[in-house]
């Protein structure tokens, strides 16, 4: 039995051994500083265990008293986390040795914090899911504030903390109404309960607060406050993991929180992520309007394809689930493009982050405005690039099922989000010319914004064939 | 030759990758290579296209050179023409090669200039040969991104407001017909338009938030598309942003916009929301024509007071499309016809009054009409040309203007006398503003200091220009040449929408 259960979970099993043993390295070492060398060792490591999950055959296995599940849309999930901490930790290195803010411990958090969003989207029971985001959270807690003597990172780091902190605590006021009322933590039991006719009260509220504390997580509006902050305070790579993989986990989480918990009573909760998604589309798209700096500006930004991916979750289908793991797996491809792009902008060896910057960038490097150029067309879901098929999934998954006003208020807010992604497209290409940036991108840099603008043209093809992936892993979740 | 549509669709698209990898550096050689590879490209599409133009029968009303490939799962890469689409995709590729011509004389980051348009022609060669919505929307919308960085980088003074306002209005249109496409896809369980034309809408009468609306269904998803096609078309009152986009816009930019994109917008009223909402055109007919009217009338008004030589033909276009608009929602033979007519028309006539202006405009480096006054002294060759494309513009008989016009009204006389009333005198307005044009720019005593030197037109505007005369004439001496290729479809298209709108009948009397 024990064999069998650590064989379910056998990659967050390898990945938390590395890290504690990585720790250990990184204390005890007397020689040089292995900072890097862990650095890229967890790189490798993430991109493993993001191969191993991918390629493990299908199917449903469960451990640990069916708390633990590792099914079609749990993996799909790891594999968009692995891959999104592994390019947003590879993009890190460079600028964290330009900066001399690279330590052996940000690889370790940052794998620390993959294993947990890994148990978040593979709990089946709230304890565990409890854990997984806690570890999650504590870990990025400490990343936010990772530079220490920078007063923008310590009140990043504390906001997040203090928040994040609110949040859980709603988490878990939520979690033990719902175990006072189903009886169980599990979700079997859990959904056992909601389906025996109507919900009660006291389900409905723990439903809530559940859904609000997860909502804060993925920064979704009203509950968005932290982000801008944060995104702005942090080291630049640390929001570039922060717009990625934590982003998947917590909407992926969400997903199974609210299928596999509360599947029996999707008119419930509908309405909540109806509402969570049209606040976040619009808020997301008419907040930024006013943003010069470009770390908000993507904060932005990224609450409004929060709202877009819980539109996909609104739809409460197979369809809806399918749409939302689409939206993801595109949105983080998206987001490690353009972050891998504003790492690389600076000015005498200091990051700039007002957009400004960018006037007429287009003279200055042709093939690096191109890029983002070709990103920001796909964030703003401009066809034929990949960012249009995200949006037209989960507009299709809304109207689908009956939520048409919610796919035309997605529809008019992406008209108003274009704004912004279009005005940093004419400071690159038709704006006033600023001081340039320098020049000199590290090759990984240059991998990962041009395979991400590359991915966003050529995915028009077939988009990889995640459409596939995604269906048959949304059919593992909706039964 | 199945895969021929595909191959002229792409064939630009080709060439704009070729471009963007192989050719480096950025002295006048590079540019000249640019030029001469775009120009290459472009004619090679035209050759190709002649192809589909000498395979077409037009006795076939269906859908030919068909091509169709699995895609994303439920939609297909599907591609073919029928009599309404094949000319259509003729003028894209016979104008394009002259567009690129035209911008000869482009100095400012040339390659990405050439790239601009030849993913422009692809994108706007899909619009006309897509037969699965999304595809469509696809090539649609994707044209949005050439010509908002056309307008953008190589504009005139006030390029960023027009961009931005060319790109957010036709975007806010195109985003609803998208959820009106997936609305459709959710009910007929396909996204193959040959299919859904054959697929009957529900159209019974329903509410929506207190508001009955008549059509249900159809109408909403007419309203939707309308929303789209209008702005592109561009109907009044949604047309401000065509005159801004026009006058920022460069000489080819201009061409490519007032001859083709513009053309999306009839095209895909004839496409969509003619066949496949037969009840919920015939319920907005009224409301179409209202604003064709408006449309007509108003913008030839406002069209007489422009000081700017680009904005007075913008305004004369808009003022064409609500001919093109109110012959289609005739929904009769002639009306069709002549909308139809008037669109490839206004695609020669309107795009050789734009690169007329980027004549005088290259010389002077001004449109300002106010600035010319006695070309005809200087330029004998030029004020020719410009004087049969302003005939062309006023609808003489003789030039293809008029034929399009006579048939539109026709048409819409059968309908609503009244319309056809309101619409003639926008014939009237029309000699009015292009004569009076005319007269301020070539006509007078050359007594400007500056227009002294002014030299009559190379031998390449002539070459340019030569096309186009010719199409010009031959379209208004033997119209029949388009008329025998668009009609029967253009019959078919008319059957269907009786039948629909019979049985629909039927139905009500059931009831």
């Amino acid at each position: 039995m024990l064999a069998h259960n650590l064989s379910v979970v056998a990659p967050e099993l390898v990945l938390a051994v590395f890290a504690m043993a990585a720790l250990m390295w990184g204390a005890y070492s007397r020689r040089r500083d292995p900072s890097g060398t862990i650095l890229w060792a967890s790189v490798a490591m993430l991109v493993l265990a993001g191969l191993f999950v991918g390629f493990q055959p299908e199917g449903a296995r469960t451990a640990f008293d069916d708390s633990f599940i590792s099914d079609g849309f749990a993996r799909f999930a790891k594999v968009v986390i692995l891959f999104g901490a592994a390019a947003a930790l590879a993009m890190s290195g460079e600028y964290l040795k330009r900066t001399e803010m690279l330590k052996f411990e940000y690889p370790v958090l940052i794998v620390f914090s993959v294993i947990g969003m890994m148990t978040m989207v593979s709990a089946m029971d709230l304890i565990v899911l409890y854990m997984g985001l806690e570890l999650q959270s504590l870990s990025l807690y400490v990343v936010a504030a990772f530079r220490r003597d920078s007063l923008r990172s310590t009140e990043a780091g504390l906001k997040y903390f203090v928040l994040g902190a609110l949040s859980s605590g709603l988490l878990l006021y939520g979690a033990s109404l719902t175990y006072g009322y189903s009886g169980t933590t599990a979700f079997a039991g859990i959904s056992q309960a909601v389906g025996e006719g109507p919900l009660s009260l006291g389900l409905i509220f723990g439903l809530v607060f559940l859904a609000a504390g997860i909502a804060f997580k993925v920064s979704a509006a009203p509950f968005h406050m932290w982000t801008p902050d944060v995104y702005e305070g942090s080291p630049t790579p640390v929001t570039a993991f922060f717009a990625t993989a934590p982003k998947a986990a917590a909407a992926a989480m969400f997903a199974r929180l609210l299928y596999d918990a509360f599947g029996g009573a999707v008119s419930e909760w509908q309405q909540i992520l109806a509402f969570l998604s049209v606040a976040s589309m619009f808020l997301g798209a008419v907040a930024a309007i006013g943003q010069r700096n470009i770390k908000r500006l993507m904060a932005y930004s990224s609450i409004g394809h929060m709202g877009y991916a819980l539109m996909g979750l609104a739809a409460g289908t197979e369809q809806g689930a399918q749409a939302l793991l689409i939206y993801i797996a595109i949105y983080v491809t998206m987001n490690v493009g353009v972050f891998a792009f504003i790492l690389n902008m600076q000015r005498d060896g200091k990051p700039v982050t007002d957009i400004g910057a960018l006037g007429l960038y287009s003279r200055v490097e042709p093939a690096r405005a191109a890029a983002l150029a070709v990103l920001l067309f796909s964030l703003a879901g401009v066809p034929p690039l990949v960012g249009f098929f995200g949006k037209f999934y989960v507009l299709m998954a809304a109207v689908d099922a009956g939520l048409i006003w919610l796919a035309v208020a997605g529809a008019v807010a992406s008209v108003i989000g274009a704004f912004y992604y279009l005005r940093i497209v004419y400071l690159m290409y038709f704006g006033e010319a600023a001081p340039p940036l320098e020049g000199a991108m590290p090759a990984m840099h240059w991998a990962l914004l041009g395979g991400s603008a590359l991915a966003m043209v050529l995915g028009v093809v077939n988009l990889f064939g995640v459409e596939t992936l995604a269906a048959s892993a949304a059919a593992t979740l909706v039964q | 030759m199945n895969s021929l549509l595909s191959l002229i669709t792409f064939l630009p698209l080709i060439g704009a990758v070729v471009l963007l990898l192989f050719l480096r550096g950025d002295d006048e050689a590079a540019a000249k290579n640019a030029k001469l590879l775009a120009l290459f490209t472009t004619t090679a599409t035209l050759v190709l296209s002649l192809f589909v133009l000498v395979g077409f029968d037009p006795g076939d009303t269906g859908f030919q050179f068909l091509e169709e490939r699995p895609w994303l799962g439920g939609l297909n890469y599907k591609m073919g023409v029928d009599g309404i689409s094949v000319l259509f995709v003729m003028l894209t590729t016979l104008l394009m090669p002259i567009v690129i011509g035209a911008s000869w004389h482009v100095e400012t980051r040339v390659k990405e200039y050439m790239i601009a348009f030849l993913m422009l022609e692809t994108l706007m060669l899909g619009v006309f040969c897509a037969l699965d919505l999304v595809l469509f929307y696809i090539f649609f919308e994707g044209g949005l991104i050439p010509m908002f960085l056309i307008i953008g980088i190589w504009g005139g003074k006030e390029r960023i407001y027009a961009s931005f306002k060319f790109f957010l209005y036709t975007f806010l249109g195109s985003v609803l017909m998208l959820v009106a496409m997936i609305a459709m896809y959710m009910q007929a369980g396909t996204t193959d338009i040959p299919k859904l034309m054959d697929f009957a809408f529900s159209s019974e009468t329903m509410s929506v938030l207190g508001i009955t609306v008549v059509g249900g269904a159809q109408t909403l998803m007419f309203l939707a598309f309308f929303a789209s096609f209008a702005v592109k078309m561009p109907m009044w009152p949604v047309h401000t942003w065509l005159p801004d986009a026009h006058v920022q816009a460069p000489t080819a930019g201009s061409v490519v916009l007032a001859a083709i994109l513009l053309k999306m917008g009839g095209y895909g009223f004839l496409r969509f929301s003619l066949p496949m909402f037969p009840v919920g055109s015939e319920v907005m007919q009224d409301f179409i024509f209202t604003l064709s009217v408006i449309a007509i009338v108003y913008t030839s008004l406002v069209a007489m007071m422009q000081e700017d030589m680009k904005k007075l033909i913008a305004y004369s276009s808009v003022a064409h499309m609500g001919f093109v608009t109110m012959g289609i929602f005739a929904l009769n033979r002639q009306g069709i016809d002549g909308a139809i007519f008037q669109m490839l028309s206004h695609g020669f006539i309107s795009g050789a009054l734009f690169l007329i202006v980027g004549v005088i405009y290259d010389r002077m480096h001004t449109r300002e009409i106010a600035a010319y006054g006695g070309l005809v002294v200087r330029m004998p060759v030029f004020a020719l040309i410009f004087m049969l494309f302003t005939m062309g513009n006023v609808g003489l008989p003789g030039t293809s203007g008029f034929v399009g016009e006579f048939l539109t009204l026709a048409g819409v006389y059968q309908v609503n006398t009244w319309v056809a009333f309101f619409a003639a005198t926008g014939v009237i307005f029309s000699a009015g503003y292009a004569l009076w044009l005319y007269r301020r720019v070539v006509f007078g005593d050359l007594i400007k200091e500056s227009l002294k030197t002014i030299r009559d037109m190379s031998r390449r505007e002539k070459l340019l220009f030569a096309p186009l005369v010719a199409f010009t004439l031959l379209l208004g001496v033997y119209p029949a040449v388009v008329l025998d290729v668009i009609g029967p479809s253009v019959a078919a298209l008319i059957d269907h929408s009786e039948t629909a709108l019979a049985a629909q009948a039927t139905t009500l009397a059931q009831n």
